[in-house]
């Protein structure tokens, strides 16, 4: 019955190629270190999941961003452990994108024809950055709101268009609803779709080149 | 190849496969479906005697009306209603409580003495002193609550989310 509806899948979608294809495709023998993109992966699939579960009961406004998490940890079933998920899941986020980032530039792994690989990787990685900021104002709570003026702030120290800059990045010349509005809309709209989009292409090229071996003691 | 009596190693992957994949289904599955439907699961009911003073406030014949406020809590928000329940008590000492919502549109009833009525200032409903129909445009009496005196005061059974 499976074997059945599989194989009618299959004639139709090309699942077996797709298999063959992105999971049984020829890779030289590696190490522990390789398995830092898949763990990337992983981990933005985690926060991607856990982030569509906040949003069911967080709302980015001030008068309730602070108290609706209160809720989330106090008031909903396991809200703690999403929430928790989410807050850790993004700093081991950074720190394994940033290791996955030292791997490729110490095994040269950049190399041609992989620059571009590498270009869409440096962009991921200060996208993953990107998010880290936008989601720490989100909590709304002293630590956030400070940490965010301080960083915006340095936005501003730029020469001659800093002020601009620290204005769009606040939306207005003060911390408020709208900051927190736009922070949320790009933390939970902009950032994921372009990050999933560039993942999509760093994957493609992945397959399509194949991965680099370890450099050997006469590369 | 003898054919071997015991499960085959293909199988026991199969089903070591299955069964860890159920074990970690559920312990994902079960956190993410708890928080989904947490808001459904909690007692929000509330089940309470509120004291309305003693029972020598309440003249007879003559119905009195009493305010009390109940907190609802939803989420983080904390909504305060407020009620106002006429109390009766009768010649031979029975006491009625009655809500002054009308049971038309949630307008508040009064009291008028001259009338011996209760009525609503929104579409003329009239009730009697027992909260029955006089006339008007409501559907049923006056909603009523279950009383009771210890030590002289009185108490009013409210159930109600």
């Amino acid at each position: 019955m499976f074997q059945k509806t599989f194989n009618w899948l299959d004639e139709r979608l090309g699942l077996k190629t797709i298999y063959d294809t992105v999971l049984d495709r020829k890779v030289p023998k590696v190490n522990w270190w390789f398995t830092l993109g898949s763990a990337s992966l992983f981990l933005f699939l985690l926060q991607g999941i856990t982030g569509i579960m906040l949003t069911v009961y967080y709302v980015p406004s001030p008068d309730h961003a602070y108290d609706s998490i209160q809720y989330i940890m106090t008031g909903v079933s396991y809200g703690w452990l999403i929430r928790g998920i989410h807050h850790w899941g993004a700093s081991l986020m950074v720190l394994i994108v940033f290791f996955h980032m030292l791997r490729t530039y110490f095994f040269g792994a950049y190399k041609y024809p992989r620059e571009f690989t590498w270009v869409t990787g440096v962009l991921l990685l200060l996208l993953t950055l990107g998010m880290g900021f936008t989601g720490y104002l989100l909590p709304w709570n002293q630590r956030a709101y400070w940490a965010t003026t301080v960083a915006t702030s340095i936005a501003g120290t730029v020469p001659f268009i800093g002020n601009f800059i620290n204005q769009v990045l606040r939306g207005g010349s003060d911390l408020s609803a709208v900051t927190l509005a736009r922070f949320f809309s790009v933390h939970i709209w902009w950032f994921p779709a372009m990050i999933a989009g560039l993942i999509g292409i760093h994957l493609y090229m992945v397959i399509r080149l194949g991965i680099s071996s370890v450099p050997k003691e006469e590369d | 190849m003898p054919v071997s009596p015991h499960m085959s190693r293909r199988e026991f992957v199969a089903i070591v496969t299955a069964a860890a994949g159920t074990f970690m289904g559920a312990v994902i599955g079960i956190p993410a479906i708890g928080y989904m439907i947490a808001p459904a699961l909690q007692k929000v009911s509330a089940d309470v005697w509120i004291p309305a003073g003693p029972v020598t406030n309440y003249p007879v014949g003559v119905p009195t009306l009493f305010n009390f406020n109940r907190t609802k809590v939803n989420g983080w928000e904390k909504t305060v209603n407020s009620y106002g329940v006429y109390i009766v008590q009768h010649e031979d000492g029975s006491i009625k409580a009655l809500s002054n919502k009308c049971t038309h549109l949630s307008c508040r009833v009064n009291w008028k003495q001259e009338a011996t009525a209760y009525i609503c200032p929104c579409h003329d409903a009239f009730f009697d002193i027992n909260g029955q129909i006089i006339k008007g445009p409501q559907p049923r009496p006056l909603d009523t609550y279950e009383t009771k005196i210890e030590n002289d005061i009185l108490f009013i059974h409210f159930v109600g989310s």
